[in-house]
């Protein structure tokens, strides 16, 4: 295998295993330890997609995080995964990456006709092509910008990768293993603190990796391996690659995603594909380094630009050429560092420096190995549509506003070093207000809002003896702190080539009579015409600048294009660029996977699954199950090829007919004791509590303080001191929450305390005519007659050798009773009621025929206590109390809650009693009124009543009482239905509630 | 993520915590005479300060207690953590 652009004698990628990969189809070589990026470069490979707006040809720019261009689609083990980035990625055997942004090909790519219609693309097109008319938006534009847009396409199955969260706690988080994370690193471990080191890259080291210097005697490459294999053996240590810390959040919580099997070709056994770490540090040392800042000239964008330490890194880490006649563009040392690798690797480069005389040892090395060097030189433009082939070059007059000797010289690729920008993203996360350094025209962190410090070049510090310095210093102080140890390591003598100081020039001037592209952001097309544009327009601040022109608001995060943009703004504005300041960072600092965010919480394990103790008798019964809150419960019992309309119909009726039994563990109990116990109910309770006798249940309904029905449900007093609450099922944990509100600070003078008991009990309840005879039975030994056990009665009685509570409630409204058997006995229970129950024609009915037959009696529940209610809104006014205080009760007086045509509950039936009214229908006048028809109310619930054999609803509307008879309307424009109805009672069965008496 | 100091406890995440508002507001005593305008604003008149503000936060996933947090509602910094009968000077 020739690979014609990889060197023999460079880098640390794992010669001894080739891996093969396609990319567009097309099968390539790379070796182990490649990235998608180097390995395509090694084959002679720059354009790998388009860009975002004008679909220019997209090649490589970064070598890392920074990457703005190389974004690929990704194919692993079947699955996709867009917004890869080929800087970052790994190539693994059998990887399959394409191209997004472009159709039908990369090379030939229709949305480029974008790129000569660009007068359509001027800053904040959005907002101005695509707004009217209105109609076009779903037609047109929407379509149009679906198809033009994206990094490519997120796939639509269901991802069967497991991803997972870990919390974790440490006293110092370092993030990032260059220089200054390994020394802080190592000097806060020797002094025992607890450190965990993250580095984003498989590799550790940084940009010890690329640099040619020496630490205590050794290569930086060699000592950065020896610090890292002795802090990898430390049990105080944690170290971790392929792991970005990505977020910094409140109270010192840092968030890092850990790549664990992105690199392979299949997650491993056991292993997860990716790891969410939440961390939270006692102290954080951001090392997240700096990354090089472009120079912006024309047609910059052109695949072969690149940075110039990227150039370097390609050589160094990967033994990869990125050109054959290579440009160099500096206003800095750097670029030479970059130029000398290339001559020490048989290769010829030319620098264009855009300063005038500088001098320095690198400078002087370059000079000695015979390097061209132009000085006071820049690039005007790169010429090349799909790669770069020549260069428009030019001196510049010292004011850098004049050119002058253009020329043309040909190249294959052109290496750019705008100096450096710190990484200050996580600082500034954290609440670090930045400022401005002159001396290296970037943002460095300030004073720490939290317990955070920002080292090494990260915070501006560019030499490396800085940089080791104030890290080991750093590392010992820090972990000082929290340890109180005082293990000092010593301090590493560092050797390294001295450098001169940087122009301040970042971008070239235009020649009279061209208009080349200069862009400032690569992701999102944004040139230095659309911020002239922008301002023109009048936005002023950079953070409506950036909102309107997009600068910055790629994925990449304007990582290489903040600070020229600012630069720019700050030019055209005769502003410095700490008056204009910059935007502010969000995380994440680089894309994260959404399954990564999501963890283990998918579908079903987003939240706890609760069954009842009879779960799998209800299974076994062909119970069709429905989610209420966390329960799933069996909503009808299906028979044959019965539906559930039919079902729940045959279960309703026969509990209006026979007896019925339904499992109603779900609802919510709470236990309440205490001396006072009685008192904090006539409180908590709209009615009267005191006077309760034991043995006795009661109906109760329980407000906010704004006079709005919380909750309402039946408690029995067990015995003296004891009550036995029970609520809704899906306010079962507010209440409990109200409860100990007002226990524990408006009233702790109460003697009370409340605790959940829902689980402690298996519930069954028992309606219907035959009910009593049923009870007989079970409890042979119990007086359940109606004067032994009344209506609203309690009795604890033995079930065939276990303890029982009985409660004579009903919600069904036929004769009923509810038994509670501990959590344990419940399947026990359950069974004994079916089998003893089958001579009188017992049936389990599931919650939909408990709807039914809870809204034929006007029973309310939770469609009609929707939290918009009051009690009289109900028909619950009987039971709030004139004579004592309770929680809510003043706000009832509230005018808005007395006017005398409040809403009200009311049955509705429509006329022809066969056309079903739907849920959420609104209940109308006159159904031709002119839009928006004024609505007296909308329809809670609806059912088709068993008892009379046609549909029944309840309905909330205006004057409520006074509507009984009339005859109106049910509309309901989703269903696009419109029904005649009459309004009646909402008490349509029984209304003088003689069945649960009898 | 905050990290709170449960007096009961001791620190955990926020997300074992249920918010509860305001601490400062007293609940009008029981069976006295009120105003329309003093119940509003017990009901729904609340300060919302950019700056130190004492809330309740509910240890729902842990003890169950309501406990009393001095925080700075723009910085998130946590000054004191107070039990519910605790006397705040
Ligand atoms: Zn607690």
């Amino acid at each position: 295998m020739s690979q014609e652009f990889r060197l023999d004698n460079i880098g640390m990628v794992n010669r001894n295993k080739k891996i093969s990969f396609t990319f567009n189809g097309k099968k390539y070589f790379g070796y182990e330890g490649d990235t998608i990026a180097s390995a395509l470069i090694a084959n002679g490979v720059h354009l790998v997609g388009r860009s975002f707006k004008y679909h220019r040809p997209r090649g490589f720019f970064g070598v890392g995080v920074d990457e703005p261009y190389a974004i690929l689609q990704l194919e692993r083990n079947n699955e996709r995964d867009p917004n890869i980035r080929a800087t970052e990625q790994e190539i693994f055997e059998g990887l399959e990456v394409k191209s997004v942004n472009c159709w039908p090909s990369v090379n030939f790519d229709i949305g480029a006709i974008n790129n000569f219609l660009k007068m359509f693309f001027p800053a904040g097109f959005y907002y101005k092509t695509f707004m009217w008319p209105p109609s076009f938006w779903y037609k047109i534009y929407e379509p149009f910008i679906r198809m033009a847009a994206g990094f490519g396409e997120a796939s639509i199955k269901h991802d069967k990768e497991r991803y997972e969260h870990k919390y974790e706690y440490c006293d110092l988080l370092i993030t990032g293993s260059g220089p200054s994370g390994l020394a802080s690193a190592y000097a806060a471990a020797k002094n025992g603190a607890r450190v965990i080191l993250a580095e984003d890259k498989p590799r550790y080291g940084g940009s010890l990796l690329t640099s040619d210097v020496n630490i205590g005697n050794q290569t930086g490459v060699e000592w950065s391996e020896k610090i890292i294999t002795e802090l990898k053996s430390m049990s105080n240590v944690i170290v971790k690659n392929r792991s970005q810390v990505f977020g910094y959040y409140d109270h010192n919580m840092l968030v890092m995603s850990e790549r664990i099997s992105d690199h392979l070709p299949k997650t491993q056994k056991y292993l997860p594909k990716q790891r969410l770490w939440y961390i939270r540090a006692k102290e954080v040392l951001i090392s997240s380094g700096s990354i090089e800042r472009p120079l912006v000239f024309g047609n910059n964008d052109t695949p072969g630009v690149m940075l110039s330490s990227a150039a370097k890194e390609y050589m160094k880490v990967y033994g990869v050429l990125v050109g054959k006649k290579p440009l160099i563009f500096t206003n800095n040392d750097s670029g030479y560092e970059t130029a000398i690798e290339f001559k020490k690797n048989g290769v010829n480069p030319l620098i264009l420096d855009t300063r005038k005389e500088p001098s320095s040892d690198i400078i002087t090395e370059a000079k000695n190995l015979g390097i061209d060097i132009k000085f006071s030189y820049v690039v005007v433009a790169a010429k090349g549509y799909k790669k770069v082939k020549s260069a428009d070059i030019a001196k510049i007059s010292e004011n850098k506003k004049d050119l002058s000797n253009i020329g043309n010289i040909e190249c294959d690729c052109i290496c750019v070093s705008g100096f450096w920008t710190p990484s200050i993203h996580l600082a500034s996360q954290s609440g670090n207000k930045s400022e401005f350094n002159e001396k290296i025209d970037a943002f460095i962190p300030k004073k720490s809002k939290q317990k955070e410090n920002t080292i090494g070049s990260a915070n501006g510090k560019f030499t490396l003896e800085e940089t080791i310095n104030e890290a080991f210093d750093k590392g010992y102080e820090v972990s000082n702190k929290i340890t109180e140890n005082n293990n000092k390591v010593s301090i590493p003598t560092v050797v390294e080539k001295k450098s001169t100081e940087h122009d301040k020039f970042w971008c070239v001037p235009l020649p009279k009579g061209k208009s080349y592209k200069r862009f400032l952001d690569f992701q999102n097309d944004v040139a230095v015409t659309d911020i002239e544009l922008a301002l023109r327009e009048g936005f002023r601040s950079i953070e409506h600048v950036k909102r309107y022109t997009t600068l910055g608001m790629a994925t990449d995060q304007g990582k290489t294009s903040n600070l020229n943009g600012l630069q720019l703004v700050s030019d055209i504005e005769n502003k410095v660029v700490p008056q204009v300041g910059h935007t502010t960072f969000r995380p994440p600092y680089t894309p994260v996977s959404i399954g990564a965010i999501v963890g283990r919480e998918v579908g079903k394990h987003s939240k706890p699954t609760r069954k009842s103790p009879m779960h799998e008798w209800h299974e076994k019964n062909n119970a069709v199950f429905v989610d209420a809150g966390v329960w799933l419960r069996p909503r009808y019992y299906k028979q044959g090829n019965e539906t559930l309309f039919e079902a729940s119909k045959r279960e309703a009726k026969n509990v209006r007919k026979n007896v019925g039994v339904c499992d109603v563990t779900t609802l919510g109990k709470i236990d309440v004791k205490g001396p006072d116990a009685a008192e904090f109910l006539n409180r908590v309770y709209t009615n009267a509590w005191l006077k309760l006798p034991v043995g006795k249940a009661r109906y109760g309904v329980m407000l906010r303080e704004d006079g709005i029905v919380m909750d309402d449900g039946t408690t029995t007093r067990i015995s003296e001191n004891h009550y036995h609450m029970t609520t809704t099922t899906a306010q079962a944990a507010n209440v409990l929450s109200h409860l100990e509100y007002y226990l524990q600070l408006v009233w702790p003078e109460l003697n009370v305390n409340v605790v959940s008991t829902t689980e402690q009990w298996a519930g069954a309840a028992i309606a219907g005519p035959n009910s009593r005879a049923l009870l007989m039975k079970l409890f042979p030994n119990t007086d359940v007659s109606n004067e032994g056990l009344p209506f609203m009665g309690y009795k604890e009685a033995d079930l065939f050798g276990i303890p029982a509570k009985i409660y004579r409630i009903s919600f069904s409204g036929e004769l009923a009773y509810e038994v509670n058997v501990e959590s344990d006995f419940g399947n026990f229970m359950w069974e004994k009621i079916i089998e003893v129950g089958k001579e009188f024609q017992i049936q389990p009915y599931g919650t939909e025929a408990l709807s039914t037959l809870r809204i034929e009696m006007g029973h309310v529940a939770g469609s009609e206590l929707d939290g918009r209610t009051i009690p009289h809104d109900a028909s619950l006014e009987g039971l709030v109390s004139k004579k004592k205080d309770f929680i809510g009760k003043r706000s009832l007086s509230r005018s808005a809650f007395t006017k005398p045509d409040r809403e009200k509950i009311v049955g509705v039936v429509p006329l022809d009693k066969t056309t079903s009214i739907p849920e959420g229908s609104y209940i109308v006048k006159d159904p031709k009124a002119k839009l928006p028809n004024p609505k007296l109310g909308h329809v809670s619930a609806s059912c088709w009543s068993v008892e009379y054999d046609n549909p029944f609803s309840l309905a909330i509307i205006k004057d409520g009482k006074n509507m009984i008879g009339q005859k109106l309307f049910a509309m309901s424009p989703l269903k696009n239905k419109t029904i005649p109805v009459e309004i009646v009672s909402s008490h349509y069965v029984d209304p003088e509630g003689k069945r649960v008496r009898a | 993520m905050l990290y709170i100091f449960c007096p009961h406890c001791g620190s955990r995440s926020q997300n074992e915590f249920a918010y509860g508002g305001d601490a400062t507001v007293k609940r009008p005593e029981l069976n006295k005479e009120i105003s329309d305008q003093d119940w509003d604003n017990f009901v729904y008149l609340r300060k919302s300060p950019r700056g130190k503000h004492l809330e309740l936060w509910h240890h729902i996933s842990g003890c169950r207690q309501w406990i009393k947090v001095e925080r700075d509602t723009s910085t998130h910094e946590i000054f004191k953590t107070y039990k519910a009968d605790e006397l705040i000077e």
